[in-house]
């Protein structure tokens, strides 16, 4: 025995013991490494991400980008009729009144209308079909549509340049300064400009195109009521609908947190070693808990949207649930690691087990759990918005469904850049309040 | 007893003091409760006035939606082994996401977290922009840039991956830092003073002092990010939660799936979570 120790122990000089723990190390630093580096070739291919970069597009980055912070007006002209109409992003709130027009739309006498896209690229919409583009460093494209004849264009000589796209009864052109999409029954001119169109008045409003100083000049001569009714009302941005979408947001965290946070408090006394001397209700207890944080939220989220529908109480709802489980492990471990001595001390004076839990266990842990549980409200802010997407309801609602309809991008803009403001004054709100009150108690 | 009582006497403004404090803060604490009550009433009132089934109305159909999918998926109890094999792929891509979300993350984070860090910062005027950026990257919820993303790259687990790592970066960039801060410095100036370059010395003089911690936090960000990688995919990343949302959209008749997917789900989520803890709990605590 004690020769075979010697015999393990003598050769394990310092010399040697170094050496064999460098090379574990060595292999650690090298392996690794390796193993990271092998998983994720494994993933690269298990994601098929070589055929994904292949299939990107480039051109939706490009609008993407674009549309994020600028606009298009639509100059569209009827093919039929020959009418033209001019609208911003081609909406109706964003429609120029009859007989008005932007500089750059130039009605000429003849049924012709001249628009300037900027940087010497002119398109003439001529009579009631025809239209005549001259882009420079190309040459004239001509078109004429017609419902018999489709479209039917001519190009300068040569290959199209892949910036055309030409068929029998389509042509769309899109160049630096715009774009010209010409089907059989309209023919239409996007001119891009810089900036969110129309954010505080739209075109049937009395206050658009106005400045500044005169809105505040307007304002102080008793119209702000009428001004902050037009911005509120604003039908393009929605500002109050906005606006509600984030309370929403909001009180489905406020009210998860707070909810979870109420109904935990008094039931993780059971599931405390020092406050629950039956092991069978603990035990019970602990597994409810993990049991609700088992389930994920997205569980509880599709389970209560199918009794509740959408809303914010749905997702109020389904915070509540995953926390409760998560408050209800966090406050029993807090409880168990409680100082028993205060405990003792109230004791000796008579105090039941409620006036104990109230004057000797609650004082001390009321920080730890407030903290705790604004932690907590900072997170689910961001779950809010999440939940919100899937159950329809608050801020998640409305950006899920600028994203998807993809071409409101200037909106999905507004939406993040509204939630990331909307985090951080969450944040910074609940740092407050946690210094506020931990000092205090 | 005469001598407590000569004390008070003696010192009667200690206890008026005393009592009015204690008033003061009974009235905050009080004012805070009402305030606290009011804000949660209210706020309940307005969500349920909102919503598109009341409170109580909705109360006892919450149980339903279960119990037709317990009861359907007893009807085919058969079935189930088959459809807990037909969906074990989905849980490993959605498992898989998480996984490499968090392993890039963490190791980008890393960086990022010696790139915050006072005292360690090798170019201490980029803390603060590098901080907000960190920030910013926690603050956007993981499925605005997944959607966009899908946007961008078509459906998939790849844009979950990438915006799933974006805010693990963010999140434990900062959890990072905060530990590599209270590292004491000692080996790094050992290092400096035998020549070491910035990397030698982070390498050498810092990570192994903050390993244990860091592979902890990444293990509890492992176990956050599976739960985001499921509902990312039912937004249409894939993965396990996609399946759970065409099941789901498809209605009665597919429950027997749906139990499937919602029993895959949960035991990954108690597996990883209660692993991940005894992980984590060694890492931390065998060390001291």
């Amino acid at each position: 025995m004690s020769a075979g120790t010697a015999d393990t122990m003598a050769p394990e000089s310092p010399l040697e013991r170094t050496t064999r723990m460098m090379r574990r190390k060595h292999l650690a630093i090298f392996g690794v490494p390796l193993l990271i580096l092998a998983y994720l070739t494994y993933l690269v291919f298990s994601f098929e991400v070589p055929r994904l970069l292949a299939e990107a597009d480039a051109e939706n980055a490009r609008i993407l980008a674009g549309d994020m912070v600028s606009y298009k007006t639509h100059v569209t002209r009827d093919n039929g009729s020959g009418a033209v109409e001019i609208a911003i992003e081609g909406s109706r709130s964003g429609l120029y009144p009859e007989g008005e027009s932007p500089a750059w739309v130039e009605s000429q006498g003849g049924d012709v209308t001249l628009v300037e896209l900027g940087g010497g690229h002119v398109v003439e919409l001529i009579g009631q079909n025809r239209l005549r583009y001259d882009i420079p460093g190309y040459g004239v494209v001509a078109a004429t549509a017609s419902r018999s004849g489709g479209v039917e264009a001519s190009f300068p000589d040569g290959p199209l340049p892949d910036w055309i796209n030409a068929a029998s009864n389509r042509v769309a052109i899109t160049t630096e300064a715009g774009r010209v999409n010409i089907t059989r029954a309209r023919t239409e001119v996007m001119r891009y400009f810089p900036g969110w169109e129309l954010f505080f008045f739209t075109l049937d409003s009395p206050y658009h195109g106005l400045s500044p100083l005169e809105i505040g000049a307007r304002a102080v001569n008793g119209e702000a009521w009428a001004i902050w009714q037009d911005v509120w009302l604003n039908d393009r941005w929605r500002h109050n609908e906005v606006a509600w979408a984030l309370v929403e947001t909001l009180l489905m965290a406020f009210l998860g947190t707070a909810g979870a946070a109420m109904i935990a408090l008094p039931v993780a006394f059971l599931a405390a070693r020092n406050f629950a001397p039956l092991g069978p209700v603990r035990q019970v207890v602990r597994r409810l808990f993990d049991f609700l944080r088992g389930v994920d939220g997205l569980i509880w989220t599709v389970i209560l949207s199918r009794a509740y529908g959408p809303g914010p109480l749905t997702g109020a709802l389904a915070i509540m649930f995953t926390d409760t489980g998560t408050f209800g492990k966090l406050f029993s471990e807090s409880l168990e690691n409680v100082d028993e001595k205060q405990i003792e001390g109230v004791r000796s004076t008579g105090a039941g087990p409620v006036a104990r839990a109230r004057h000797s266990v609650l004082p001390q842990l009321v920080p730890v759990y407030l903290s705790q549980i604004l932690y907590m409200l900072e997170s689910n802010t961001r779950s809010a918005t999440i939940i919100g997407a899937i159950t329809g309801g608050g801020i998640g609602l409305l950006l899920t469904q600028a994203i998807i309809t993809q071409k409101d991008w200037e909106l999905v803009t507004y939406y993040i850049v509204l939630v990331v403001l909307m985090v951080f004054a969450m944040d910074s709100f609940s740092g407050w309040l946690r210094r506020k009150l931990i000092k205090g108690a | 007893m005469t001598d407590a009582a000569s004390t008070s006497a003696l010192r009667p403004g200690v206890t008026d003091a005393y009592l009015a404090m204690v008033s003061t803060r009974r009235l905050w604490t009080t004012t805070g409760i009402l305030i606290y009550v009011l804000l949660f009433f209210g706020g309940f009132w307005i969500a349920n006035d909102r919503n598109a089934g009341g409170f109580w109305r909705g109360l006892p159909q919450i149980f339903d939606f279960p119990a037709d999918v317990v009861s359907e998926a007893a009807e085919n109890a058969a079935r189930l082994p088959g459809l807990l094999l037909e969906y074990f792929p989905s849980l490993i891509e959605t498992v898989n996401i998480a996984a490499g979300a968090t392993l890039i993350g963490g190791i980008l984070g890393a960086f990022a977290s010696l790139l915050v860090t006072r005292g360690l910062a090798p170019a201490p005027w980029a803390i603060a922009p590098l901080r907000r950026l960190l920030d910013l990257l926690r603050a956007v919820p993981e499925i605005v840039v997944a959607l966009i993303l899908i946007f961008l790259l078509g459906g998939g687990p790849v844009p979950a991956l990438i915006a799933i790592a974006l805010h693990t970066i963010g999140s434990l960039g900062k959890l990072f830092s905060e530990v590599a801060e209270s590292a004491p410095l000692d080996p790094v100036e050992g290092l400096r003073s035998v020549g070491a370059t910035w990397a030698q010395r982070m390498a050498f003089g810092i990570v192994p002092q903050v390993g244990p911690n860091w592979l902890s936090y990444a293990l509890l960000r492992f176990e956050i990010n599976i739960r985001a990688s499921a509902i990312l995919g039912f937004v249409g990343a894939g993965g396990i939660g996609y399946d759970l949302r065409n099941t789901m959209s498809f209605g009665l008749g597919m429950f027997d799936e749906a139990a499937a997917i919602f029993m895959l789900l949960f035991l990954t989520i108690v597996i990883v979570d209660q692993g991940g803890s005894m992980i984590r709990n060694k890492l931390t605590r065998g060390r001291t």
